[in-house]
């Protein structure tokens, strides 16, 4: 296995990663801050650099409907989206879900509307969480390169058969020039391994099947109660591909991140970019002496019960980061799961969500400093003001 | 006619349904009001009674008008509406 | 042209035991539509509708060919996908036999809801026949009127009565709309004239690039009429040139496969269905004639492009 260094965003990250799939089918429909990927697998397809067959759709809605008919028809079949572009795909995202293929799609995260905005937050894939598909959160290009190739594996495993989005920020990383290691083509292909349908398919025109029928009242909940049974699959088959992409390609991908959270009082639980930031005002304040921590989940769905548990019993305190609102009145998605799941704890550390960065709204060192410094004064006081805060909007 | 509800540990996943044409286990025969007889002395093998079948239930063999699939007939009349020689009949049952 | 004895070898494509109507146009249209795939592999692909809903009771399918069924608006797109895969595949030397690809749609699925997805399919020229059932509603949620609904028909979101006399507008000429996208084979057709239909079919079949049939495929519940009746009726549609037999090549040239020796009036095709009952009542005699100047207009135009 050998790596080069390339200048390149995260979309460019992961239409790199794609190149090296060589999937058989993409369905491309542009959308702000996605397109990228789009275009420049095409220029791929265009300069003979990939077999692959491209669908240039005429919408979203059709892209996913295209990726269903694909996958059933045996092919590796892959597309990508954001925000609305998701939103309008969304009645054949659980299509895609409920009938077991392995579609892997990148998203790059955008605000929903409305109103309309093309920057970065998660009420897109958030809106999502309920699909059936499996989500991983990047927090930087070379992550979004690392789990669009990782997740092939995960989509593909004869025990899991989901779907998987592949998840960064819009703009902050998609947009964003990293130097990405880049590992070669062939142990790339390797890793990912030619593509096995597990369900008889479409083009096996000797054993014809029936896909997507009518299901009454009699077999409904059967054909749901597997899917939960392959997302519970998921958590346990995950980490072993994870630790076999990790021995490969010499990374350390994870389920859960946990930054200096062993002896730490105080932490922040965030997905994606944010991480970085607030890793590097832990780092300073740590070298100030004060016990903080970061826990970055990777993945969402999932969702990692037993290793939030781990992570988040360690501290006294904890703030989750919410880069969208739930509009339950009781805080953001990613709280409402992690207070859900910290119900199960012996530990029961105190529990703060801030939902910030709504639209692309920027998130400084100096706001996330003074999260911890209103953690560590809760726990001095003992009382909690305000559940559910938001940081960065004017009020 | 019943089918035993399998559990969801025994049925494919992701609802496909891997027996093709399995649907002529369901006998729509017992829709049935009226069924078509045929006077096979008078029928010509035109074969378009055949040809207008909703429910693929006239059976031909080697190009010849046979008889009908009555497990499906579901008794339209559209054969006997349509014969050109007015051979097939319809009666009760 | 077609020999009946020839097809009658053929394998059925769509088996019996499926639950569609009795006397149901639907599958009539799609029996002989399916004949004109001949020996070839066929995959086929529904929208939502009385076709896939009917034929695929889980765990009963009626269906003897590999089948697909996605969404309500989505059949083109999906079968995009699925002919995209197969040429890739084909392409890799994964798979090696010919297949034929076939969607088909309701006329609620394909003139209104499916009519962006099906446009998309066209404009990108896949290799696939598309069928539009049209039986002028959507019959399968109960008698709802669409793009395809004839002026004048009584549904139950356009329904006659003491304030309306049933869908004003005009419906949608959808062959014209899919001829606009230039493909190598338009056609429409109706399960009366089983001959032309199966001609039309094969050629569809055999079109290099997208092909479009639009078959009219009756319903006895939504139209009003005694179910053992379908072909006659359907033969009055043609008779009368409510539903015109002909084909468009390449978007052009336009060909007439039917011209009544003697065109019917077209009270004789409104008589014959309930759904148009309210029309004969005194008063409305001025929509009888609207309808009758609309069929001969279009009729007119129609001689007059095939002319050209």
């Amino acid at each position: 296995m050998t790596k080069t260094i390339v200048p390149l965003t995260g979309d460019q990250a992961v239409a790199e990663a794609m190149r090296q799939i060589e999937p058989d089918v993409v369905a491309a429909y542009p959308i702000t801050p996605q397109t990228e990927i789009v275009m420049t697998f095409s220029q791929f397809v265009a300069d003979g650099r990939v077999k692959t067959e491209m669908i240039p759709v005429e919408s979203e809605h059709s892209a996913m409907s295209a990726c269903v008919g694909s996958a059933a028809a045996g092919a590796r079949t892959m597309t990508a989206t954001s925000a609305n572009g998701l939103a309008l795909m969304w009645e054949i995202v659980y299509i895609a879900a409920s009938t077991r293929l392995p579609i892997v799609m990148p998203v790059v995260n955008r605000a929903l509307s409305g109103p309309i905005n093309i920057h970065c937050d998660h009420s897109d894939t958030m809106g999502a969480r309920d699909s059936g598909w499996i989500q991983i959160y990047a927090e930087t290009g070379q992550e979004a390169y690392e789990h669009a190739i990782l997740a092939i594996r995960i989509a593909e495993h004869k025990d899991i058969l989901l779907p998987v989005m592949v998840c960064q920020d819009g703009f902050i990383t998609s947009h964003a020039v990293e130097g990405v290691e880049i590992y070669d083509d062939a142990s790339v292909k390797k890793f990912v391994g030619e593509y096995k349908p597990r369900m008889t398919t479409l083009l096996d025109t000797d054993k014809p099947v029936t896909y997507g029928p009518l299901d009454l009242q009699d077999f409904y909940f059967e054909h749901k109660r597997q899917q939960a049974e392959a997302m519970k699959n998921a958590i346990d088959i995950i980490p072993s591909i994870m630790q076999e992409f990790n021995k490969t390609f010499s990374c350390g991908h994870k389920i859960v991140e946990e930054y200096m959270m062993d002896d730490a009082d105080a932490a922040i639980v965030v997905l994606s970019s944010t991480a970085g930031t607030a890793k590097s005002v832990v780092d300073d304040m740590r070298s100030k002496g004060m016990k903080v921590g970061l826990t970055r989940p990777c993945l969402f769905r999932p969702f990692p019960k037993d290793y939030i548990i781990k992570a988040v019993s360690k501290v006294k305190i904890a703030a989750v980061f919410d880069r969208a609102e739930s509009f339950s009145g009781c805080g953001g998605p990613l709280f409402s799961e992690i207070k859900s799941a910290m119900y199960d704890s012996k530990q029961k550390p105190y529990l703060l969500n801030y939902i910030f960065g709504l639209g692309g709204r920027d998130i400084f060192p100096n706001e996330i400093e003074d999260v911890y410094k209103e953690m560590f004064d809760i726990l001095k006081t003992g009382s909690v003001r305000k559940q559910v805060n938001y940081i960065g909007v004017r009020e | 006619m019943s089918v035993k509800a399998k559990g969801w540990k025994d049925i494919p996943i992701g609802g496909m349904i891997d027996k093709a044409g399995s649907a002529k286990e369901y006998k729509t025969g017992a829709w049935r009001t009226f069924k078509p007889v045929v006077d096979k002395s008078k029928c010509i093998n035109c074969l378009q009674c055949w040809m207008y079948c909703p429910d693929s239930s006239i059976i031909i063999k080697d190009q010849k008008m046979e008889g009908f699939d009555y497990d499906h007939c579901k008794g339209c009349g559209i054969c006997a509406s349509i014969c050109p020689v007015k051979c097939i009949k319809m009666e009760q049952g | 042209m077609a020999n009946i004895k020839e097809l009658s070898k053929l394998p059925e494509r769509l088996g019996p035991g499926h639950r569609l109507c009795s006397g149901c146009g639907a599958s009539i249209a799609v029996r002989q539509v399916l004949m004109g795939a001949g020996d070839s592999a066929v995959v086929v692909g529904c929208a939502t509708g009385c076709l896939e809903v009917a034929t695929t009771i889980y765990p009963y399918t009626a269906w003897n060919v590999p089948f697909i069924h996605n969404a309500f608006e989505n059949a083109a797109a999906t079968i995009s996908g699925v002919e995209t895969a197969y040429r890739a595949l084909k392409k890799q030397g994964k798979i090696k036999k010919d297949i034929k690809f076939v969607a088909f749609g309701g006329d609620g699925g394909t003139y209104d809801i499916g009519l962006q997805s099906l446009s998309g399919a066209l404009e990108r020229g896949h290799n696939f026949v598309y069928v539009c059932y049209d039986n002028g509603a959507y019959m399968n949620t109960g008698i709802q009127r669409s793009g395809a609904t004839p002026t004048g028909a009584s549904t139950t979101t356009a329904p006659a009565g003491k304030a309306s006399s049933g869908k004003p507008q005009l419906r949608k000429d959808l062959t014209a709309i899919v001829a606009a996208h230039r493909i190598p084979y338009v056609a429409q057709c109706s399960i009366s004239n089983w001959n032309d239909l199966v001609t039309k079919s094969q050629k569809a079949f055999a079109a290099e690039g997208p092909a479009f049939l639009n078959v009219l495929a009756l319903c006895h519940r939504g139209w009003r009429y005694p179910q053992e009746n379908g072909v006659a009726i359907a033969k009055l549609a043609v008779e009368t040139c409510f539903w015109p037999l002909y084909e468009i090549e390449n978007g052009k040239k336009y060909k007439i496969n039917y011209k009544p020796k003697e065109k019917k009036p077209i009270t004789e095709w409104l008589k014959s269905q309930g759904r148009f009952k309210h029309l004969f009542k005194p008063g409305n005699e001025n929509i009888i004639k609207s309808i009758q100047e609309d069929v001969d207009a279009e009729w007119e135009y129609l001689i007059k492009r095939s002319e050209l």
